[in-house]
């Protein structure tokens, strides 16, 4: 055995671990909220009306959590189908507004409609801290008994609600919606 | 038309380092000495061809010829000439081509060397013409600086902002140079590995041109690192990015390729080593480019959008390093080093550096490349950032400043520890005194700035020594004028380390950074010095528009300076950009850069720093480079131009019983 | 790798994070030195998670602005470095510590560079020794550069010259 290969097997295994690497999928950031109880918060509504909303209101029921701002760009992207979602009554929707200003949020649904259930109003950025919200839009799918099941980040496209939201949801309420 | 010129030229460039790479290599193995002759004349020709292709794509940014696609990317009619000139190698395409041209004058500086027997001189070109290939079929294949662009744009969508500043426009240059430096001990080993003759001639050859290229990529990091200080505004001078880690690794190699080097030529150990260390440093200066350019670590999405130039660079960089360490698993049984030295002796101190500086490398390797591979094997996702390089860093470069400052002292093949142990603990306890009563002057005391100093001032002091150790009683200034530069380089560089090295502490421990609001009229003040805001105003640049704020810095109520930190809106590309304000001085620098405007009236948020010794740092780099310029500069290299010149058969013979002698095995 | 991905698609998606969020630069009080200390090397050593590769500290992106206000809050709590890294662990996972937790993910990367340093050590020790005794047993051969000849050969070189 020839110790001046050694370099040369070196670089080889290199080069094939960097060939691999590269030719494996991308996958998201794991959510370290996944299968954890999702974070306690008491937000007033967006219309100042009703009592505030707690994510303990929701139990029982399997609902989707949406982090939008009126200043997300990406959000109105998104937003039609939302509307979708809505429309069918797919789903329980709640919103989150964060960072935003109340006015410029309500003059946003108006434009492009609202689609959600409740709204609750994030704005300091508090609750989404606690959620780990770093790209809006955000969704997250939590279930009966208040657990995170899926977070995703960035716009909903068609794809994903079909693919995975849509299934999840399937998969939750054992067929019932 | 004249992009039609340089295209051409650019063809022929390639055709010629086609010839360069085959025929002198064919001429050296079969000993066809006129095949071998053609090296020079083709080696000077693509450089001259690759001059002309860079001159037209220069004159196209010149004469805002936006019907070139480049020139449309990357420039504007309203860009100030100086950026249209460093314009040419703002992005991809034209970098290569600086690369490449680079790389052509490397080779065409070559073809002049005297004093190296013609085959050699074949064999070294026909190996830069062999890199000078792959990188214009690069060039031409996938990043062609003269594609054309129909419909014709008005307007060019304007340089980087970021790329608008004299420090970044002479960075990527000198940073080339350096790297593509390296790729003439890497054509010496390669050239010495096909003929299998490794005398001290080889690493004497090799010596000046790694030294050279050492001293351009010191620079040029430090060039970039004093731009990323005053331009990116966060007073930060290392961020260890990836993209500085992709220059600092071959730094690193190179460095240590350096010394072992001097070994090999003065005492004829480490060959193979040697031999591997050149095939990494250029190697590691190809990677550095390639993920710089490609974007491979910063983003892959960058790399998967361009498949092409991503499966390219991936084969170029495997032909280059798997073959030249095929090469080296077939011709290195062969090449012999004796293992004469004690374990105290020149040679082990050089060999502990090796092993130093390749474990900091390596560290810079592993923590770059960590996040991506944990990624690969769905093992989470991590980030590896400063706290970790600062962390390494600190544990081993302390052992290896000691090691500096006491190698140098040590003779060659074996000494005694008697000899030298009174300079040493003399400096250890003038340097422990000095560093850590230092730490009692500043606002506080820090055990860390303590050692960091000791540590700078143990390296600076033992060079002296060393220096003054070189003279005798009564000669003192005749001595010294004899003392060779090769001496004098190695005692410069050192000591550009240990500056450096008190300047990185001093900076990194008593910085002050504070983010204040200021309204018009107040006055901020940080270690006695005052920062008086006086205002806003509007300023209008060339291509851009200019928020200007106002700041008087007194200090016992005289005014020194005034600083005008400025954020830049560039008209074309829009992005906000931030130019601080900096008062630089020896022992500190004064740093203002302005944040936004507040919601209440003309207040605004204001980043104020001060930092303590911030030049030391690029000072020592200076330095350092210095010291290789001395050290690449000494007589005889010259010299050996010379008698090799004028070599009789005398000379000869005497050269080559030492060569036989070197190249004899043992047992 | 899919971390650039997905950092790139947040630079795309999050540019409102950049233009419009920011603007509030703040200005903390601290109850002790140690407080500002600790909050200074907290800041430095996470992640600002929506920019390309940046800490806390140097980003003026809101998020960025949002974490520095938590850690700040944290911090006058007397909430301890440990604390802190956990909160913002738990809620962006590891990715957001610049100085990643010895783990056994981890060990390769705090432990290698110390193990590699020992080993090259001590091999090249155990070389020169085992090279010195050879010599011991076979007697030292000529010295490949003996001092005198390079003498021999440079005094004949400079005949020439």
């Amino acid at each position: 055995m020839n110790r001046f290969l050694a370099p040369l097997g070196i670089f080889a295994t290199m080069v094939v671990l960097l060939a691999v690497g590269l030719t494996l999928n991308p996958r998201e950031i794991p959510s370290p909220f996944i299968g954890k109880p999702a974070p306690e918060f008491s937000l007033a509504e967006l219309d100042e009306k009703a009592a505030p909303i707690t994510p303990e209101a929701f139990r029982g029921e399997v609902w989707i959590m949406n982090v939008w701002a009126s200043w997300c760009v990406a959000c109105q992207q998104e937003h039609p189908l939302l509307m979708e979602m809505a429309d069918r009554n797919l789903i329980k929707l709640v919103g989150l507004n964060y960072k935003d200003k109340r006015n410029d949020a309500k003059k946003w649904l108006q434009r492009h409609g609202d689609p959600y259930g409740h709204i609750a109003f994030d704005e300091s950025g508090d609750v989404g801290i606690d959620y780990g919200v770093y790209g809006v839009p955000e969704t997250f799918v939590i279930d009966q008994d208040g657990i995170v099941q899926l977070k995703h980040i960035g716009p909903l496209t068609p794809d994903d609600l079909r693919d995975t939201i849509l299934p999840l949801i399937l998969t939750l309420t054992g067929g019932q919606s | 038309m004249i992009a039609e010129i340089g295209q051409f030229s650019l063809i022929l460039a390639l055709v010629f380092s086609t010839l360069l790479a085959t025929l002198p290599l064919i001429g050296s193995l079969r000993g066809v000495v006129n095949l071998q002759q053609l090296a020079r004349p083709v080696a000077r020709t693509q450089f001259l061809l690759t001059l002309i292709a860079y001159i037209c794509l220069t004159l196209a940014f010149l004469n805002n010829d936006f019907s070139v696609a480049y020139v449309a990317n990357t420039s504007n009619s309203h860009l100030p000439l100086l950026y249209k000139i460093s314009g040419v190698w703002g992005g991809h395409e034209g970098s290569l081509l600086l690369w490449t041209l680079i790389l052509a004058t490397w080779t065409m500086a070559v073809s002049f060397s005297k004093g190296i027997p013609e085959d050699m001189v074949a064999r070294v070109l026909s190996v830069m013409g062999m890199i000078g290939f792959g990188f214009l079929l690069f060039t031409l294949m996938t990043s062609n600086p003269f594609d054309r662009l129909f419909p014709v744009p008005p307007e060019g969508r304007d340089l980087n902002p970021l790329l608008q500043d004299v420090g970044l426009a002479i960075h990527p240059p000198m940073l080339y140079v350096g790297y593509v430096g390296f790729s003439v001990a890497f054509a010496f080993s390669v050239a010495a590995m096909i003929s299998g003759r490794f005398d001290a001639a080889w690493a004497r050859w090799t010596r000046p041109w790694t030294n050279v290229a050492w001293l351009f990529l010191t620079i040029g990091i430090a060039l970039g690192s004093w731009w990323a200080y005053y331009e990116l505004g966060w007073g930060g001078w290392w961020f260890w990015d990836p993209v500085e880690n992709a220059s600092f690794m071959p730094w690193l190699i190179g460095t240590a390729l350096i010394h072992s080097l001097a070994a090999t030529e003065k005492r004829g150990v480490f060959k193979a080593w040697t031999v591997l260390l050149s095939v990494f440093a250029f190697s590691l200066s190809l990677l550095g480019t390639f993920l710089v350019r490609s974007g491979v670590l910063t983003s892959v999405h960058a790399f998967a959008t361009d498949p092409e130039r991503g499966l390219f660079i991936l084969i170029f960089l495997t032909i280059v390093v798997g073959g030249s360490l095929s090469l080296f698993a077939w011709r290195a049984p062969k090449i012999v080093s004796r293992v004469h030295f004690n374990v105290i002796s020149r040679e082990m101190a050089i060999l502990l550096n090796n092993i130093f500086l390749g474990i900091l490398c390596f560290a810079v390797l592993i923590g770059t490349l960590y996040p991506l591979v944990l990624d690969a094997l769905n093992m989470g996702k991590i980030s590896v950032g400063p706290p970790y390089f600062d962390f390494i860093f600190m544990v081993i470069g302390i052992p290896l400043a000691a090691i500096i400052g006491i190698g140098t002292l040590i003779r060659w093949k074996k000494d005694q520890i008697k000899r030298i142990n009174k300079t040493v603990l003399f400096s250890l306890v003038l340097s422990i005194a000095v560093g850590f009563f230092t730490p009692l002057l500043m606002d506080h005391y820090s055990f860390g700035a303590g050692l960091g100093i000791a540590t700078g001032l143990f390296v600076i002091v033992l060079n002296i020594t060393n220096l003054g150790a070189r003279t005798s009683k009564g000669k003192r200034i005749k001595d010294l004028l004899g003392t060779p530069r090769s001496f004098y380089g190695m005692v410069v560089a050192h000591l550009g380390i240990g500056i450096f090295i008190i300047g990185v502490t001093m900076t990194n421990t008593y910085s002050i950074e504070k983010d204040i609001r200021m309204l018009p009229g107040d006055v901020h003040e940080i270690q006695g010095y005052g920062f008086g805001f006086k205002g806003i105003t509007e300023v209008q640049g060339p291509n851009y528009r200019a928020t200007q704020g106002r700041f008087d810095v007194t200090r016992n109520d005289k005014t020194l300076t005034t600083l005008r930190p400025e954020k830049r809106v560039y008209l074309v590309q829009q992005n906000p950009m931030t130019e601080a304000a900096i008062d630089a001085g020896f022992t500190r620098d004064l740093y203002v850069a302005l944040g936004e405007p507040l919601e209440e009236r003309n207040a605004w948020a204001v980043r104020v720093y001060f930092k303590p010794f911030i030049r030391w740092i690029w000072l020592g780099a200076l330095v350092m480079a210095l010291g290789g310029g001395l050290a690449a500069s000494d007589k005889r290299y010259r010299r050996s131009k010379k008698y090799a010149r004028a070599s009789s058969p005398m000379v000869r013979s005497a050269v080559g019983s030492v060569v036989e002698n070197n190249t004899a095995p043992v047992n | 790798m899919c971390k650039s991905i997905i950092t790139a698609f947040l630079l795309t998606i999050s540019i409102p994070f950049f233009t419009l969020a920011h603007g509030q630069q703040e200005i903390f009080e601290f109850g002790t030195p140690e407080q500002e200390a600790i909050y200074q090397t907290m800041i430095k050593e996470l992640r600002c998670l929506v920019c390309q590769n940046q800490n806390l500290a140097d980003s003026n992106a809101g998020l960025a602005q949002d974490l520095r206000r938590k850690t700040h809050e944290m911090v006058v709590e007397g909430k301890s470095q440990g604390e802190i890294a956990k909160y913002m662990v738990d809620r962006y996972g590891e990715f957001v510590l610049y100085r990643p937790t010895v783990s056994k993910s981890t060990f390769i990367l705090w432990f290698s560079p110390f193990i590699l340093l020992a080993l090259l050590i001590f091999l090249s020790y155990h070389f020169i020794r085992k090279a010195r005794r050879r010599d011991e047993l076979f007697g030292t051969p000529s010295d490949e550069y003996d001092e005198d000849q390079l003498v021999r050969v440079k005094s004949l070189m400079q005949d020439k010259e």
